[in-house]
């Protein structure tokens, strides 16, 4: 049943492009929408188990022999983030429904769209890491295909793209860890490996393994300095920036470092690195949300410093902080849900998502700006109990006052709490600056639509979201205790008090920090005219996003001009390679293992005849050389094929003086037949350096050749065979010549393929002559 | 013996890699058959020279030269024969095509 649940999607997916077809005067939309009312309808039935405690735990072996078996595990963790799936994804697809036109193709969409929901439920429900992996990188390619939805604009391939190299190069940095993790606690479980944790923070590679699933965790959830995708990202459709960039595929990279902090968390470095650079992605998010001018942009951005915030209190790790933490998951996908179909509604109504453009329209829209007003002012954590951000701002801001531990700990908290504020107040400046620039003031008349409220339909998702955010922050209990609490459990195997106080008392420091954040945070807005300068100084040249173009162009330049420099084309430089590498393994090969050596036990007699032929050979092998005529060149070579037959007199080989001679005869006539049509050989204007390179590696060539000769010859290693072929051959054979009885009869094979190469041969010559390619392209 | 033939075959690998690495196609040709002859010789002188008969059985003789690297050469030889005599048809085929003979003028389009 629990595995039908997460095919569920993947099987909808299948039947979408049949129906597509089929109906057509039905938006596809309405099909999908039941797959995850269905699927909302069905984890909701999980509360009661999760809340007693019962764990469900289902098995379909996949792969056994290597311990890879689907395996879903539901606990208050992945529970929370499968409802929050299919919630946030059946508005999501209500919201789609209005706003796509069905003149877009809509079969993609939702094939992508209901792949990645299966992909995400895959991913919080899997306990088998590789499973998890396996979904991991289903999310970032459905991703992929949304992002580039609208793949006829440049700017959508190209933010398709840059989340898919970026993603993916987390993703892999990631799957090195988890095989480091099941190698290192002998399970692929991750029931098992928290059971196991010992094993992996006592090890070696330790860190090593935490920086490795850290990297898949910060690309996926856009942290410093892996989130610049995310803004590219929001070429998207709307419905996509809400479902994936703000409320779900960002939240996976939160899951994974929720779900293994009972293996990492309480080491120094698990500490370091997620509340410092959630922290740095928290303030540098809110930094950059300011200077944007596109909602999109402003929302993408806003989206990074929350994900930033909430991993930084997963660094933490106290039990105030994870609360905190699941606390402001679930705010957050309300009220930035809301916002991005606000957005969309206003860009869907209006023509244009540029702030600069917009303004003063509330009185066109009201509902809209009603609902933007909640959405806005919960982001900034308004502190007014009917925003749900309020509240877990507020907790945010108590837990990163929290006890210190370790010396490393205590030595850098002091500053989180002003970093906290810090980023706060420029949450607080964009959420502000979201509302008033977009529906009060003067309106403009650039606009290329009459502005007017968006059609019932459109607003229904961000109704209910926004209900979500007041009733959320009203009776924060009902979700603390149904929700939050098993969450906390599974995160930090502790039970927690889910009770999510709204007052904290007057004598509080948390409630100062909200207040400073008020305060400084008006006070900016109002200036911001006057200090928007910095942002030319700071971002400058700086921006992430610059990095990884020029990094990509680098990379690509500099492979180019890596491949052109050694790939010339010339012939000449590829021998000089391969002779040059050959020689110098063949010289360290036998240096290191001292494999040379000599002897002068087996030689053979020298004989004056040979060793004249032997002269005379050398000089007319270097007399091909230096010839300068083609005719001379040939005949010289001619020398050296008859020397080597006259050898082959003396060596005992009657067959092989023969073949020589005749070949080398025919040999000489061929290049005397190609002769009158070949150019006369030149003199060659080589420059001297390229002389002096030629000559070394030739004679090196020459010189371990000699060198491998001798040492193969002084050493002896065991009897050859020969014997066999001497007194079998007439026996078995029946032939006096053995080596005719070697050729034709223990050894046929050689003798027929060294036919087929000679037919081969002739064949190619024929046909080299025969077929010349007309003027046509094609043969005569 | 074996040492002197070794260090003819290594001459003989000298000039061939020497022709190789030069521009005009039919030195290539000239030093690829340079090459084969080289490694024939020192096949042969692997297979130690001058131990006895020449490998046709005969009464009274117990002593032969060994065959086996004989038959490899002879095969290697029809071989070589073979792909020289291609090679040398090619370069023809390519001189006629392309007007010249220089492997600097005949690469690819790329690389102009």
């Amino acid at each position: 049943m629990l595995h039908a649940a997460v095919l569920l999607p993947f099987l909808a997916a299948f039947f979408i492009p049949f129906i597509y077809r089929g109906v057509k005067q039905v938006h596809l939309g309405w099909f999908v929408l039941a797959v995850p009312i269905l699927l909302f309808g069905y984890f909701l039935t999980f509360i009661k188990n999760v809340l007693q405690g019962v764990h469900t735990l289902k098995t379909f072996e996949w792969i056994p022999s290597l311990g890879v078996n689907v395996t879903l595990y539901i606990d208050g963790l992945g529970l929370f983030f499968a409802l929050l799936i299919t919630g946030i994804g059946s508005l999501v697809v209500l919201y789609s429904i209005y706003y796509l036109n069905k003149a877009e193709k809509l079969g993609h969409f939702y094939v992508y769209l209901l792949l990645f929901m299966g992909a995400m439920l895959g991913v919080v429900l899997s306990d088998n890491l590789f499973v998890l992996y396996t979904f991991w990188e289903l999310t970032s390619i459905s991703s992929f295909l949304l992002i580039g939805y609208w793949y006829q604009r440049e700017k959508s391939t190209a933010g398709a793209l840059k989340s898919m190299v970026i993603t993916v190069f987390g993703g892999l940095a990631m799957l090195g860890g988890f095989l480091l993790m099941s190698d290192l606690t002998g399970t692929t479980s991750i029931r098992g490996i928290i059971e196991n944790a010992d094993l992996i923070v006592e090890s070696p590679l330790f860190s090593f393994i935490l920086i490795l699933v850290l990297l898949g965790a910060f690309t996926k959830s856009a942290q410093f300095p892996f989130h610049t995708w995310l803004p590219d990202a929001m070429e998207a459709p709307t419905p996509v920036s809400a479902f994936l960039h703000s409320a779900t595929m960002v939240k996976a990279g939160i899951y994974l470092v929720a779900r293994l902090s009972l293996v990492f968390a309480g080491t120094d470095l698990f500490f370091l690195i997620v509340s410092g650079f959630g922290l740095l992605t928290l303030c540098w998010g809110s930094y950059m949300a300011v200077r944007k001018t596109d909602l999109k942009a402003i929302l993408a951005y806003s989206t990074i410093s929350q994900l930033g915030m909430i991993m930084a209190m997963l660094g933490f790790g106290t039990k105030a902080a994870i609360l905190a933490a699941v606390f402001h998951i679930l705010n957050h996908a309300t009220f930035k849900g809301s916002l991005f179909m606000v957005a969309g509604i206003v860009d869907h109504e209006t023509g244009t998502r540029d702030i600069r453009r917009l303004g003063g329209l509330f009185t066109f829209m009201p509902i809209t700006a009603t609902l933007a007003f909640f959405g806005a002012f919960s982001m900034a954590g308004f502190p007014l109990p009917i925003f749900n951000g309020f509240l877990s701002k507020e907790m945010f801001f108590e837990a990163s006052l929290f006890k210190h531990s370790s010396p490393i700990v205590e030595s850098v908290a002091p500053f989180f709490p002003y970093l906290a504020v810090g980023g706060s107040i420029f949450t607080f400046i964009y959420s502000v600056m979201l509302f008033f620039r977009t529906f009060t003031g003067k309106q403009r008349d650039t606009l290329e639509k009459q502005p007017h409220e968006a059609p019932i339909g459109m607003l229904i998702s961000p109704m209910i979201l926004v209900a979500l955010v007041v009733i959320i922050a009203i009776v924060p209990d009902v979700f603390g205790k149904s929700l939050l609490a098993p969450m906390v459990d599974s995160i930090t195997g502790k039970a927690v008090d889910p009770h999510i106080k709204f007052w904290h008392g007057i004598n509080n420091t948390a409630l100062y920090m909200s207040l400073a954040v008020l305060v400084f945070g008006t006070i900016l807005y109002l200036t911001r005219t006057k200090w928007e300068k910095v942002y030319d100084i700071l971002p400058g040249k700086m921006s992430a996003a610059k990095v990884f173009d020029a990094f990509m162009n680098g990379l690509e330049t500099g492979s180019k001009k890596v491949t052109n420099r050694y790939m010339t084309g010339s012939l000449r430089h590829y021998l000089v390679y391969i002779l040059t590498f050959s020689v110098v393994l063949l010289a360290v090969s036998m240096s290191v293992t001292g494999g040379f050596n000599l002897s002068t036990d087996d030689l053979a007699p020298i004989a004056v005849p040979e060793v004249m032929i032997a002269v005379v050979m050398a000089v007319a092998a270097f007399g091909t050389i230096f010839m300068n005529n083609r005719i001379a060149a040939i005949l010289v070579l001619g020398i050296v094929g008859y020397g080597l037959s006259l050898l082959f007199v003396f060596f005992r080989a009657p067959d092989l003086a023969l073949t020589q001679l005749i070949v080398e005869t025919v040999t000489v006539a061929l290049f005397l037949l190609c002769f009158y049509h070949l150019p006369d050989l030149n003199k060659e204007k080589t420059p001297s350096r390229t002389k002096v390179v030629n000559w070394v590696i030739s004679i090196s060539v020459g010189v371990i050749v000699t060198l491998i000769g001798i040492a193969s010859h002084s050493t002896k290693m065991f009897e050859p065979i020969s014997e066999y072929f001497i007194k079998n051959s007439y026996k078995l054979g029946g032939g006096d010549n053995i080596v005719n009885v070697i050729l034709v009869d223990f050894r046929g094979l050689d003798t027929l393929l060294e036919i087929l190469v000679l037919g081969l041969a002739a064949i190619g010559i024929f046909t080299m002559i025969k077929l010349r390619p007309n003027k046509k392209g094609g043969n005569e | 013996m074996e040492i002197i033939m070794s260090v003819l075959a290594g001459l003989l690998f000298t000039a061939g890699v020497y022709m190789m690495l030069q521009k005009q196609i039919l030195k290539i040709v000239i030093g690829t058959a340079l090459l084969s002859h080289g490694a024939h010789l020192f096949i042969i002188t692997m297979g130690k020279l001058n131990r006895g008969n020449p490998p046709i059985l005969t009464e009274d003789v117990t002593k032969y030269a060994d065959p086996l690297p004989q038959a490899l050469i002879l095969t290697s030889i029809v071989i070589s024969f073979g792909v020289t005599s291609f090679l040398l048809v090619l370069a023809y085929r390519a001189y006629q095509t392309n007007g010249t003979d220089n492997m600097e003028k005949l690469r690819g389009n790329e690389h102009e």
